[in-house]
């Protein structure tokens, strides 16, 4: 056992897994405040990222305005997804919400392969270059500095939802729909700065997705594991998505680096399967209680 | 012409065709079918067969999802399941292709019957994900055992029946048709049983009905059964349609479309099952002669499948907002009106 190579490995892992974590708190806030599983999440991503190169590297602007263009031009997209697609179904089966991002996912893959083509691009390199050293172990620099971005944003959309008005409307609604309509909390109005929010930091986990392994229309698959991530933390729990985030990230790391590329999705979706028959609804997530 | 319902007797009220008007269209139907592989092309053939194909498994899914109200994005893999029980029957020992596309229903069974195992404890989209985990762990198998042949997949010979070799799309469409329509009656018949009845009700409230004594598991457990029997029994028509089965053959986006095709065509309808498969598979075939009609088609050739990722996903999200019982619901509004005719419309 080569001691040294292990916690190389892991921290890779758990790097990987603020990535994780990132994309699983957008998913995570759509979750909460309107009840809808996008399964959409990863093509998402994928948009946020695609913006992104068209404004950095086809129109050639600078960093610093390239990146808050895509971030709000995701929004943008956000609201236009809610307003179109999700607000109708209000009221509808949340299966129906479900398949509807199905369908997003597939019409937001078509439009990035008709626009930008079908081929894997690169995105502007704005990460510093130097190989990180933690102890003995290396660490590859864009994982790291991702990681650091990654941890950055996740700290600040929580302490916003803490405490700006419209994070507790968006907290209030996610508790209670009722309640928070009858004291005044525009419901509809959360229901789109959710999904504003959720497309926003979306395309931030883009970009930084996008600048370590590079852009193409097949980015979605990210998705998966980070619908595997929400699962596994329980749906509607912020903490289920860090932990199981970064749970994730190690065991794809571990199973990729000890038993082959193929075996990462295997181990990830039998330790889904392992943890969803102990604990229902996730690690951390709700429990429900039926009764007629 | 036929003015309103009107029925004598409980028989008449549950049966499974229910007018002189039904009954002379599907004989028009049936003699369509029949008349069909005689004028058509060879194009025309091929994809009749995997319409076929495409139906029967959509039924399948649509016994789960339409009618036990349990989603599942792994429909794909268990038509790979039967594909390669079917392909590695043929191809090793030879077995009669009847026997094989049974044995292939059956282990496809299996599969459904192991991974609806989490239904009771998991509910609703955790559901949907884990049967999501069991397609790529299928895939994974298929990919990597020796019996699977790996990543090249396993070819087979044309199957054979009574010593008529299907090597041909004409001959194969006696195969996959009467196979399909059979399928159909049966699950047709199946809502009509006790044990449709009691999927109906657990889609409708499952505490309820296990309050009225319908116990769950076991329930559940038959419908993930069934829902993947036909699909085994579409994968080994596939695999004898194709002949060459591979793992890529039966990928996520599979799953998807047949999920799909039960949206568009109407959930918890058979014919919608049925409309929404022909509809689904002929899309591409029609935008694929759009395309061709239309000037400069050589640079749009390139944006096809762009194009149809496109629709695909605009038809499921405008279906489920503007017509969320999908064709199914169209037809029924037809026919309504036809009833009704002279008088409300």
């Amino acid at each position: 056992m080569d001691w040294a190579y292990l916690f190389e490995i892991s921290l890779t892992g758990i790097a990987s897994g603020g990535l994780y974590a990132l994309a699983a708190l957008a998913f995570v806030m759509v979750y909460k405040a309107t009840r809808v599983v996008n399964i959409a999440i990863g093509e998402m991503l994928m948009a946020g990222s695609y913006l992104f190169f068209t404004f950095a590297a086809m129109w050639a602007l600078p960093l610093w305005l390239a990146i808050p263009a895509a971030v709000l031009a995701s929004g943008l997209l956000g609201a236009i997804i809610e307003r179109t697609m999700i607000r109708p179904l209000l009221g509808e089966p949340p299966i129906s919400a479900f398949m509807v991002t199905v369908g997003l996912g597939s019409i937001l893959v078509g439009l990035v392969e008709m626009i930008w083509s079908a081929d894997q691009r690169r995105l502007p390199d704005f990460m510093p270059t130097k190989p990180i050293m933690i102890g003995e172990a290396f660490l590859a620099p864009k994982v790291f500095w991702g990681a650091v971005i990654a941890a950055v944003f996740i700290a600040a959309v929580l302490l916003v939802f803490r405490h700006w008005r419209g994070g507790v409307a968006l907290r209030a609604t996610a508790s209670d729909q009722g309640a928070a309509y009858s004291v005044g909390i525009n419901v509809p109005r959360v229901f789109s700065l959710a999904w504003v929010a959720s497309a926003m930091l979306a395309a931030v986990s883009g970009i930084i997705v996008g600048s370590i392994g590079g852009i193409s229309s097949s980015m979605g698959v990210f998705g998966l594991s980070v619908l595997v991530v929400v699962i596994v933390g329980g749906l509607d729990s912020v903490l289920g998505a860090l932990v199981a985030g970064v749970l994730v990230g190690l065991v794809e790391a571990l199973a990729g680096a000890y038993l082959g590329g193929e075996y990462k999705l295997l181990a990830t979706f039998i330790v889904l399967v392992a943890i969803l028959m102990a604990r229902p609804y996730g690690l951390f997530g709700t429990r429900e209680i039926e009764r007629l | 012409m036929r003015i309103g319902t009107f029925k004598e007797s409980y028989a008449s009220d549950a049966a499974l065709f229910d007018s002189r008007t039904q009954h002379v269209w599907l004989g028009i139907a049936a003699a369509l079918l029949l008349a069909f592989p005689f004028v058509a092309s060879d194009y025309w053939l091929y994809l009749a067969c995997l319409i076929a194909i495409n139906v029967a498994s959509s039924t399948g899914l649509n016994i789960l999802t339409g009618y036990t109200g349990l989603v599942s994005l792994g429909q794909a893999a268990f038509m790979g399941l039967g594909a390669y029980t079917v392909a590695i029957l043929q191809a090793r020992w030879g077995t009669p292709l009847l026997f094989n596309l049974l044995a292939g229903g059956f282990v496809a069974m299996l599969g459904g019957m192991v991974v609806g195992i989490p239904s009771l404890r998991v509910k609703g989209l955790y559901l949907a994900i884990v049967t999501i985990a069991a397609s790529f762990i299928a895939h994974f198998f298929f990919a990597n055992l020796k019996i699977t042949g790996g990543t090249a997949g396993l070819s087979m010979q044309p199957g054979q029946v009574l010593g008529v070799v299907l090597d041909t799309s004409f001959r194969l469409y006696w195969l996959i048709v009467p196979i399909t329509v059979l399928m159909l009656l049966g699950a047709a018949n199946l809502f009509r049983t006790r044990i449709g009845r009691a999927f109906i009700a657990i889609r409708d409230r499952d505490i309820s009905a296990e309050v009225l004594g319908i116990p769950l598991l076991q329930y559940k457990l038959l419908s993930f059964g069934l829902s993947s029997f036909y699909a085994g029994v579409a994968g080994g028509l596939w695999a004898y349609f194709f002949r060459v089965v591979t793992p890529e053959s039966f990928p996520l986006s599979m799953s998807i479309f047949f999920l799909a095709a039960i949206i568009v065509g109407g959930m918890g309808s058979i014919l919608g099952g049925v409309l929404g498969a022909v509809f689904m598979t002929l899309v591409p075939e029609v935008l694929k002669l759009i395309v061709d009609v239309l000037p400069g088609s050589a640079d749009l050739t390139v944006f096809l499948s762009p194009v149809r990722l496109v629709i695909f996903g605009a038809l499921i999200v405008g279906f489920l907002v503007f017509e969320p019982l999908g064709l199914a619901e169209m037809w029924r509004r037809t026919r309504r009106f036809f009833h009704l005719w002279p008088f409300r419309n």
